[in-house]
């Protein structure tokens, strides 16, 4: 009887919890309850996004932050940007690595910028209150619609608009939220006017996308282009003719109130000496299964903002 | 966000990724998964239990097995076999055989053990009433295993349709498909509605497997009517005498 008394409780536990997210508003039960005041006093919260770029980026922020003597939390590989905005929003997170264009088009989907500069200034004005832009890095990390080379070279495709007259035959494979993002599934069909034969939930530019895409099971996907595969397995990232993947500069994102002299002056530097190049190579390191925490000292150390 | 509106929203309902078409391919990968794991378990688990040989090596590995982690299982079978397996079958076979690991032990050790424990009394009439081996396996120990056997599958049922949610990590459909892309596209009604038809499908299959266990099992089998009067033995008993 005892173990029927823990079950109901249990069972009438989620459907408390249930009807908790029920409860409307725009409440994200996934962001940790209650936490709307933020971290207390001068403790920095850093999260990053659920792909290995992004949380090197992180990683590199908070050691930097760290050896600039700013106390930090590390609260990576939160999830997708629909989910870590809110969480920056409600305050459970202070400082995320984030991409200009895709922040913005998260932002504002109509936006059209598409140059670094202009994306940049759209974006400041678009950016919630209380969130702050700190200096974009010269890195940039673009989504992009990348095909092998023999599906290149069959369709003879150069551009994402030479995909036109094909796009019926070929199976797209991407992250879930591509399927109902400006800049996904719903611009190339808006913008390109392509309707893919069908559409593979994989995952965001990783192992999975990667490797179907090299073995056939995809004809075109999301990959990142500082992705080192790309060179790797010889693939073709289709010229974005029409400009729908905007600049894509690596930004810091933080809650404006969190702000100070040091940590400003640590994440310019960082974003100072970031490249695409850069990007690439960290990328590569982290391919090879190499501990993240590490990648990031090392590059750190490399470019002179911490002491070797 | 609103669970309710997500359910009542008449969309939802309808399409190639309404909730009953979604419903429809989750208890498609679910049910080829228990047929495969059905034929694996339960000839495996007959030779065992007749024979009484194996017990620890096959149950102990299928169990070893059943311990590895589904989600890494998935990805890893996908980037194995990605290369020489073409269309969607590299979607499907990953998840598949997930799947059927889960379910594996639950019926074998429900097959082998249900032979075993076949009441002796029962086992020892047929004997002597002239059954050979095989007779008094296919009429007196395999029904007396059914309750035991039926619990197996009714426990991997349960497995296979919560875990059957994984398939959409692979880019296939099914009920995990909501669960999923609500997280990824930070719909949370969506992601909560998912969870809850797997519950309730769930609790359907559990509540139909009861019934079935009511009517394919033997009533002397069944134990309450076992502890009263154990028609089993007093049936067979009396014609065990004048043989």
């Amino acid at each position: 009887m005892k173990k029927r008394m823990i079950l109901s409780a249990l069972a009438l536990g989620s459907v408390l919890a249930l009807s908790a997210c029920g409860g409307g508003g725009d409440g994200n039960p996934l962001s940790g309850g209650g936490n709307t005041e933020g971290s207390s006093g001068s403790e920095v919260i850093i999260g990053s996004a659920d792909f290995t770029e992004s949380q090197l980026i992180a990683n590199i922020y908070s050691q930097a932050l760290q050896s600039a003597g700013v106390k930090v939390k590390e609260q990576f590989n939160i999830g997708s940007r629909e989910v870590y905005m809110t969480a920056l929003k409600d305050g459970s997170v202070d400082l995320i690595p984030e991409y200009t264009g895709s922040l913005l088009k998260y932002l504002d989907p109509k936006s059209t910028a598409s140059a670094s500069d202009a994306v940049m200034t759209e974006l400041t004005s678009k950016l919630p209150q209380g969130l702050s832009l700190l200096t974009p890095s010269a890195a940039q990390d673009k989504d992009s619609v990348t095909v092998t080379r023999a599906t290149a070279d069959k369709y003879k495709l150069k551009t994402i608009s030479d995909l036109k007259p094909v796009a019926g035959e070929i199976v797209f494979g991407g992250p879930p939220e591509w399927k109902t993002r400006a800049q996904g599934l719903i611009g190339l069909r808006d913008v390109y006017g392509l309707n893919f034969k069908d559409f593979v939930t994989l995952d965001a530019g990783g192992t999975l996308t990667m490797t179907a895409l090299t073995n056939g099971q995809i004809q075109a996907g999301d990959l990142f282009t500082t992705d080192p595969g790309l060179k790797a397995n010889d693939l073709v990232v289709l010229e974005d003719d029409k400009s729908l993947f905007a600049a894509e500069n690596v930004v810091p994102v933080i809650k404006a109130a969190k702000e100070n002299d040091a940590i400003t002056k640590t994440l310019n530097a960082v974003s100072a000496k970031l490249t695409t190049d850069d990007l690439i190579t960290l990328n590569a390191e982290a391919a090879t299964g190499a501990n993240l925490a590490d990648i990031a000292k090392k590059w750190l150390a490399g470019v002179g903002i911490t002491g070797s | 966000m609103n669970i309710f509106g997500w359910f009542t929203d008449p969309s939802h309902w309808t399409g190639s990724d309404g909730i009953p078409t979604q419903i429809g391919y989750h208890l498609l990968y679910s049910g080829v998964a228990l047929l495969v794991a059905l034929a694996i378990a339960v000839p495996l688990g007959i030779v065992i239990g007749y024979t009484g040989r194996g017990e620890a090596l096959v149950a102990g590995s299928a169990n070893a097995l059943r311990a590895l982690p589904s989600l890494g299982l998935l990805v890893l079978l996908f980037l194995l076999i990605s290369p020489v397996v073409t269309g969607n079958l590299v979607y499907v076979l990953p998840t598949i055989v997930v799947l059927v690991l889960l379910a594996v032990p639950p019926i074998l050790t429900g097959t082998y053990a249900g032979i075993q424990n076949a009441d002796p009394d029962a086992v020892g009439a047929a004997r002597a009433m002239g059954y050979t081996q095989r007779q008094i396996l296919v009429r007196v120990q395999l029904p007396c295993a059914l309750p035991l056997l039926i619990s197996g599958v009714r426990s991997s049922t349960l497995q296979i349709i919560s875990t059957a949610t994984i398939a959409a990590y692979l880019g296939l459909q099914g009920l995990g498909r909501f669960i999923l892309d609500g997280r990824a596209q930070a719909d949370f009604a969506q992601m909560a509605g998912g969870a809850i038809v797997v519950a309730v499908l769930a609790l359907l299959l559990e509540f139909s497997f009861a019934w079935l266990g009511r009517i394919v099992v033997s009533p002397g089998l069944r134990r309450t009517a076992a502890k009263s009067s154990s028609p089993v033995t007093s049936a067979l008993n009396p014609s065990g005498e004048t043989a």
